[in-house]
């Protein structure tokens, strides 16, 4: 069994467009096929995740919330 | 590389300056070369000395905006400055101030913050501004 290694942003608590701009600053650190968690809190960041993974190409691989807290996998393009 | 943007910045308080910023860094974040034109009480807002300043809020705010906003910075928020220039490490953002308006506020290039790049007139604005979208703030 392998285990990826997953990068992750805590944008909890941190309101738009500073979750996609720490997710952007991560994401630029990393290799191509590697996994970016990211938590975020902003109401706003279900759409903006999905329009920025659009955009950019980097794959939007999970997302799901609980208790108000969303939470997306990103896989580097 | 996605559509140039192009802001001609020319309001000075914080709601409209934290606006601007926002936009400025979604779209940073979305790969599009952004070029940012600082006319009058905007560029009054970049000087070195007072970029941290309070700036109120535009007149529409009233006292519920003003009481929002005190909420939003309580809370720990960006300042706007502090928004651009993530915005400036993710993306091309390109800050330029309008000759016009330092010559206006007596302004000389060392009293403006790093955040700006450099200086230009309109036509220079314009010029790169021919392509993409451009939106007055």
């Amino acid at each position: 069994m392998t285990t990826e290694t997953i990068h992750r942003v805590d944008a909890r608590g941190l309101a738009c467009p500073m979750p996609i701009v720490k997710t952007a600053q991560a994401i630029a650190t990393m290799s191509s096929g590697e996994l970016l968690e990211v938590l975020a809190t902003d109401p706003g960041s279900t759409k903006d995740f999905v329009a920025w993974s659009r955009t950019t190409g980097h794959a939007l691989v999970e997302q799901d919330e609980e208790g108000g807290v969303f939470r997306f996998l990103l896989r580097r393009k | 590389m996605g559509e140039p943007l192009a802001i001609s910045l020319f309001s000075g308080t914080d709601d409209k300056l934290n606006a601007a910023a926002v936009l400025v860094a979604g779209a940073a974040a979305l790969g599009r070369p952004v070029h940012v034109f600082l006319q009058y009480w905007a560029l009054d807002a970049f000087r070195r000395e007072r970029i941290d300043a309070d700036r109120g809020l535009a007149p529409e705010a009233g006292a519920e905006g003003e009481a929002a906003v005190r909420r939003l910075r309580s809370l720990g928020g960006a300042s706007w400055s502090e928004t651009l220039r993530s915005a400036k490490e993710i993306g091309e953002v390109d800050i330029q101030a309008c000759s016009l308006s330092m010559d206006l506020l007596d302004i000389t290039e060392a009293d403006l913050d790093p955040l700006v790049d450099g200086v230009e007139g309109v036509t220079a604005f314009w010029s790169t501004a021919e392509v993409g979208q451009v939106l007055f703030i």
